[in-house]
């Protein structure tokens, strides 16, 4: 056997089969889960019932409530960091003083881990009482607002939204970089003004970018768990309950591994959605 | 008009990026109060600093404990995933076949499962072979989820290692270790560094996997931070102290690594 030839295939039997294992065996297990009973506190036989646990996730009085949310949340924080991605990226492409310092300032949410992310906003910003929000609006003679009691989804949006943004902007600023200074110069002396540059020239440009962001959220913000697990907990009632969360309140605080496999099968179908396009995207980029 | 546009740029880009980050200013300065100058209304901007939330924060031994865990967990899965990733990138940058491009792609589909998807079995296999609330289920979770950035961001540097002086090298008779000792190695440092550092990050900050599979035990600081949530999240200036400390290194070492984000996280799809 020539060693030069064999060699580099085994190089790669490592990570081959560890990432086959790791996508194989979770499909194959909640495959299995979604069709029998299975309830850790009720041990026993696993016996087959069919599309029962899906009936089940389906009927279940938070389904409904919870995929509006997820998708609410998906749309809402994408919306927020693209848009405002975008222009805050323009704004600090061009020269000004201290614009490296910005930029380093600007990105620094993105490494704050989500549970202290979550708890920083939920005491010392949204406290009812003492909370910085609260005591702007009394600053301002408004009434301070409850915000996790009265707008729970729109207060998990908001802390998604402040650790995202600086993702969708670093990588719009990274684009921007890469656009042709020239071609916006002779834009400028054809006399386009500029908001003719910025939809005829830059945002065809950014258009990669952006699709690339988009997807990449989709796929981790369909997981979003720690910021509603530590501030309202899902509630109040099923207000700010996402798929993720609801699936983990089926495994893990009602045991009923069978209904929380078929639950984890939606949001599997959800995310492939998406994969599909960017996976596509990223091929074409490869060669 | 030039002069007016660059003074109205300057202010608009300071005033948003402060807004910002005014969050985090304000867990530095809240760290830095006693427990009554936290909450007092109106809220205080000018205070003396004191140290004493930091020092009650290190003095309970969960603490410790829990940045202990992060320390290894994250440090641990790193090199870990380094030492299953890189020869796998190694060997699709520089002996490519026709199938090359086909495991890329498929290593990436792997990344694009929700983590939600998997919860269920994980944790039925973590609860089953006892390896709940323990160390050695979040190493395997970080590095198998942070495997295919790995495989991707090491194919792409070693990719930008010109062939030519491989061929040289081949020439010269090295084999396939020699060539990686004497021609790969010192080369590649740069890029398995800021792999590794870019995995550090992901690792330190995951919160999904070390809530639902650590409790007392194996808890990471992402974990212990959550559990500031109620009652103890009326302390503050405690609370601010513990983030400031679970977060302030890897925020300083996201610094120096965006570029490196941009390419792991986008699979290098956005140059």
């Amino acid at each position: 056997m020539n060693l030069n030839r064999f060699l580099p295939r085994a190089l790669m039997v490592p990570a081959v089969v560890t990432l086959f294992l790791w996508m194989i065996v979770p499909l194959l297990m909640t495959l299995y889960f979604s069709v029998v009973r299975y309830n850790l506190m009720q041990p026993g036989e696993k016996e087959f019932i069919g599309l029962a646990n899906f009936t089940y996730f389906v009927t279940d009085p938070d389904f409904g409530p919870s995929v509006l949310n997820t998708l609410l949340l998906l749309g809402s924080v994408i919306a927020i960091t693209v848009v405002f991605g975008v222009g805050l990226a323009l704004l600090v492409n061009e020269p000004f003083p201290g614009r490296g310092i910005v930029r380093v300032l600007l990105i620094s949410p993105f490494f704050v881990m989500p549970t202290a992310n979550a708890l920083l906003w939920k005491h010392m910003m949204m406290n009812p009482v003492y909370g910085v929000l609260a005591q702007v609006a009394m600053f301002f003679g408004a009434t301070p607002v409850d915000w996790l009691t009265d707008h729970p989804l729109f207060s998990v949006i908001l802390m998604v939204a402040w650790q995202w943004l600086p993702f969708a902007c670093l990588i719009f600023i990274t684009s921007l970089q890469s656009l042709d200074r020239d071609q916006m110069e002779a834009a400028g002396m054809d006399g386009a003004n500029a908001l003719q540059k910025f939809w005829f020239l830059t945002l065809p440009h950014l258009g990669r970018p952006i699709a690339v962001v988009v997807m990449i959220e989709l796929i981790f913000l369909l997981s979003v768990f720690a910021e509603i697990f530590t501030t309202t907990g899902g509630g109040p009632g099923n207000e700010s309950t996402n798929l993720a969360f609801l699936i983990f309140k089926q495994a893990l605080m009602n045991f009923d591994v069978g209904v929380a496999s078929a639950g984890a099968l939606f949001a599997v179908v959800l995310a492939n959605i998406a994969a599909v396009f960017l996976i596509r995207m990223i091929g074409k980029n490869l060669d | 008009m030039k002069h007016f546009a660059l003074i109205v740029r300057t202010l608009f880009a300071w005033g948003i990026t402060l807004l910002i980050v005014f969050p985090l200013i304000w867990l530095v300065l809240t760290s830095f109060k006693t427990e009554q100058q936290a909450i007092s209304v109106p809220p205080q901007l000018f205070f003396t600093p004191t140290l004493e939330s930091f020092r009650e924060v290190n003095l309970r031994s969960d603490y410790l404990l829990h940045a202990k865990n992060s320390v290894v967990t994250s440090f641990v899965s790193t090199l870990l995933g380094l030492a299953i990733a890189a020869p796998a990138a190694y060997s699709m940058a520089f002996f490519r076949t026709r199938r090359t491009r086909d495991i890329l792609m498929w290593m990436l589909s792997t990344k694009m499962m929700p983590a939600v998807g998997a919860l269920v079995p994980v944790y039925v296999l973590a609860q089953t072979s006892g390896l709940l609330d323990s160390l050695t289920a979040l190493i395997i979770v970080f590095t198998l989820s942070n495997l295919p950035i790995m495989v991707w961001m090491l194919y792409s540097g070693f990719k930008d290692i010109p062939p030519d002086i491989l061929e040289a090298a081949r020439m010269d008779g090295a084999g396939v270790w020699g060539e990686f000792v004497h021609v790969i190695r010192p080369l590649a440092m740069g890029t398995l560094a800021s792999t590794g550092l870019l995995c550090l990050v992901l690792s330190w900050n995951e919160a999904f996997w070390s809530l639902n599979l650590s409790s007392a035990k194996a808890g990471t600081l992402a974990a212990l931070i959550a559990s500031y949530s109620s009652p103890e999240g009326l302390f503050w200036a405690k609370l601010s102290a513990a983030s400031l400390m679970a977060i302030a290194p890897i925020v300083v070492v996201g610094w120096f690594s965006q570029k490196q984000l941009v390419q792991g996280l986008t699979f290098g799809a956005v140059k």
